[in-house]
C-alpha cells in the first residue's frame, strides 16, 4: 500500500462534522487482546512474536468486512512513514518508534478501523468516529471483536476476562475516547477543576497523542481507567454522562466569552491567522496553538469565511511527517519550521482568494 | 466393582463428597480404610471425621506454594510458563502470559482491587468460552442430578432435570 495516498485526506477522526463538532473532535474505542497459550509480546521472541504476526494477519486477511483491512508491516516501513500513520492516529508511538520486530497495522481506506499486531498486547483493535458517537464506535468494534474471535483462540479467565500484558487494562481490555477542544474553559482556568473531578470519578484527561503527552492546542482525551468490574456498556455510558456535561461547561463559557470580550476575542482570532499567514518560521507547537484559537473564532462566528475543516487540514497537514510527504524531501526541525510557515501563508493566501 | 485406591483390593468403603460442585470419589478396601484411620479399630465400627477431613484434604488441598501465598515471600514467584520473576514485573508493570494472572494471583489482587476497584469481570465474554461455561454448568446440574436419584430426593431430581432442559433448550 502506497501511504502518499492519504496524504490528501483528512480520514475519519478529522472529518470534523460527526455529531456535536463544535467541541468534539473524535471519538475512539480500543480492546486489547491477546492469543491464549503465547508469550505477551515483551516476552516473546523474534520468532514467536513472528507466528503470531502471521497468525493474526491471516485471520484479518479472511475477515468479511464492508470495509477490507489492508495490514503494512511497521517493522519495513521508514521512519517518516511511521511518524506519518501515528499522526493519522491509525497506530501508537508505542508501535511506531518504541517496539522493534515483527509487527504492523492493519486499517480500512477510511481510516475509522485499525488493528495493531504485537504491540503491547497482540491485538489493539481500534474504532475512530468523528465526533462524539461512543454507541456506533463500539457496534462495529464489538463486531469486529466477534468476527476474529471466530479465527482467533483470545486469552480469557473467567474472574478477569480478557487477559492483558498490563494490568490496568484486564478484563474488558476496553479504553473509550472522547477526543474534545476546550478552548474556552483554557482561557477560564476552569478546567483544572474539572480534571480533578475527573479524576474523582476514575476518568483520565490526556493530550493529544495519548499517555504522557501534554494538551497541545486545547485538545484533550477524556477516557475510562477502569476495565475490571465494570461492564462496557456501563463504561461508556458513563464516559457520556461526563461529556454532555462538559459540553454544557464550554458552551456556557464560550457564551460568556462572547457576552464579556467579544472584541478581545476578535483581536485574538484575527492577530492568530495573521501570523498564521504571514510567518516565515513556525513550530508545530505555535501552529495547534494558534489553530485551536482560528478553530473557536469559526464556532463563534468570529470569522466568516473559512470551513472548521479547513483548520483539520492545516492542523494534519503541518505536523513533521506530513509536511515532509508535502514538501517531497526530508527535512530537519529548522527546515521544518521554515517550511510549515511557507506551506500555511500558501494555504492561507489560496483560501483567501477563493473567497473573494 | 471398584478397586481400592490404595492396594487395588475390591473396595468396601466407598466415599463421595461435592466441593464446588464437583464431585469427588474415593474407593479403599476396608484395611487400607483402617490404616488411614477412617475406621477406628475398636470398639464401634464408626468413621472417624477428622481423618476422613484430613484425608480428603490432603488430596484437595492445594500445593504448598498456593496455600502459603499469604506468607510467602513475593521475590521468589516465577512464572514456570514465561520466565517472568516478580522482580521484573514490580520493575515494568508488565506481566509476560496469560498464566502470570495465576501465578501471581496474590500479588496482583491489590493492585487489580487499587487499579479497578473491582476484582471480577463483567463485560463481553468470547462465544467459545460461554458456550463452555454452558456446557460445565449442564454437566455439573447432571452430577447433581446423579446424586439426588442416588439418594433418592425426586424432588430435587424433578427440579434439576428441569434446569437442565432448560439450559440445554437455550443452549
Amino acid at each position: 500500500m502506497n501511504l502518499d495516498s492519504l496524504l490528501p485526506n483528512l480520514g475519519e477522526w478529522l472529518r470534523g462534522n460527526g455529531p456535536e463538532s463544535d467541541i468534539v473532535i473524535s471519538t475512539r474505542i480500543r480492546l486489547a487482546r491477546n492469543l491464549a497459550g503465547s508469550p505477551f509480546s515483551n516476552r516473546a521472541s523474534a520468532a514467536q512474536k513472528a507466528e503470531t504476526e502471521a497468525r493474526i494477519r491471516d485471520a484479518i486477511a479472511k475477515l468479511d468486512l464492508p470495509h477490507k483491512l489492508d495490514y503494512v508491516d511497521v517493522s519495513k516501513l521508514t521512519p517518516i512513514d511511521r511518524q506519518f500513520l501515528i499522526e493519522r492516529q491509525l497506530m501508537s508511538r508505542e508501535l511506531g518508534s518504541v517496539l522493534e520486530g515483527p509487527r504492523g497495522v492493519a486499517f480500512d481506506e477510511r481510516e475509522s478501523v485499525s488493528v495493531m499486531v504485537n504491540e503491547e498486547d497482540h491485538l489493539r483493535l481500534q474504532v475512530m468516529r468523528s465526533g462524539v458517537a461512543l454507541e456506533e464506535a463500539w457496534a462495529e468494534i464489538d463486531h469486529l471483536d466477534d468476527l476474529l474471535e471466530t479465527k482467533l483462540t483470545y486469552a480469557f479467565h473467567e474472574q478477569f476476562g480478557y487477559l492483558t500484558a498490563c494490568p490496568t487494562n484486564v478484563g474488558t481490555g476496553m479504553r473509550a475516547s472522547v477526543m474534545l477542544h476546550l478552548p474556552a474553559l483554557s482561557l477560564t482556568k476552569e478546567i483544572e477543576k474539572l480534571f480533578r473531578s475527573l479524576q474523582k470519578i476514575n476518568l483520565v484527561v490526556r493530550g493529544l497523542y495519548g499517555e504522557g503527552s501534554r494538551a497541545s492546542g486545547d485538545l484533550y482525551q477524556i477516557s475510562n481507567q477502569v476495565t475490571l468490574g465494570k461492564s462496557e456498556s456501563l463504561v461508556l455510558r458513563e464516559i457520556r454522562e461526563v461529556i454532555s456535561q462538559i459540553l454544557q461547561y464550554e458552551r456556557r463559557a464560550r457564551q460568556l466569552l462572547v457576552k464579556e470580550r467579544k472584541q478581545a476575542e476578535q483581536d485574538r482570532v484575527a492577530r492568530a491567522i495573521g501570523t498564521l499567514g504571514s510567518a516565515t518560521m513556525i513550530t508545530s507547537e505555535e501552529t495547534m496553538e494558534l489553530l485551536s484559537t482560528v478553530r473557536l473564532g469559526i464556532q463563534l462566528h468570529l470569522l466568516e469565511d473559512l470551513p472548521a475543516t479547513t483548520v483539520n487540514q492545516l492542523f494534519i497537514h503541518t505536523q513533521a511527517a506530513h509536511l515532509q510527504k508535502l514538501m517531497g524531501t526530508p527535512l530537519d526541525g529548522e527546515e521544518r519550521n521554515s517550511a510549515r510557515a511557507k506551506y500555511l501563508r500558501n494555504k492561507l493566501r489560496e483560501l483567501g482568494a477563493s473567497q473573494r | 466393582m471398584n478397586p481400592c485406591q490404595f492396594c487395588g483390593a475390591p473396595a468396601t468403603v466407598h466415599l463421595t463428597d461435592i466441593v464446588n460442585k464437583k464431585k469427588r470419589e474415593m474407593h479403599l478396601c476396608e484395611s487400607c480404610a483402617r490404616e488411614q484411620n477412617l475406621i477406628p479399630d475398636a470398639p464401634s465400627p464408626q468413621l472417624n471425621l477428622p481423618a476422613l477431613l484430613q484425608l480428603l484434604m490432603s488430596q484437595l488441598a492445594p500445593s504448598p506454594s498456593e496455600a502459603d501465598a499469604d506468607d510467602l515471600d513475593p521475590a521468589s514467584l516465577t512464572c514456570p510458563d514465561c520466565g517472568l520473576k516478580y522482580a521484573q514485573f514490580r520493575a515494568d508493570g508488565r506481566l509476560g502470559c496469560p498464566e502470570d494472572y495465576d501465578v501471581f494471583l496474590p500479588v496482583l489482587m491489590p493492585i487489580l482491587e487499587r487499579v479497578h476497584r473491582g476484582l471480577q469481570h463483567r463485560g463481553k465474554t468470547p462465544k467459545a468460552v460461554q458456550e463452555q461455561m454452558a456446557k460445565n454448568e449442564i454437566a455439573d446440574l447432571k452430577a447433581q442430578l446423579t446424586d439426588a436419584i442416588a439418594i433418592e430426593d425426586y424432588e430435587e431430581a424433578a427440579r434439576l432435570r428441569d434446569r437442565i432442559r432448560g439450559k440445554e433448550a437455550a443452549g
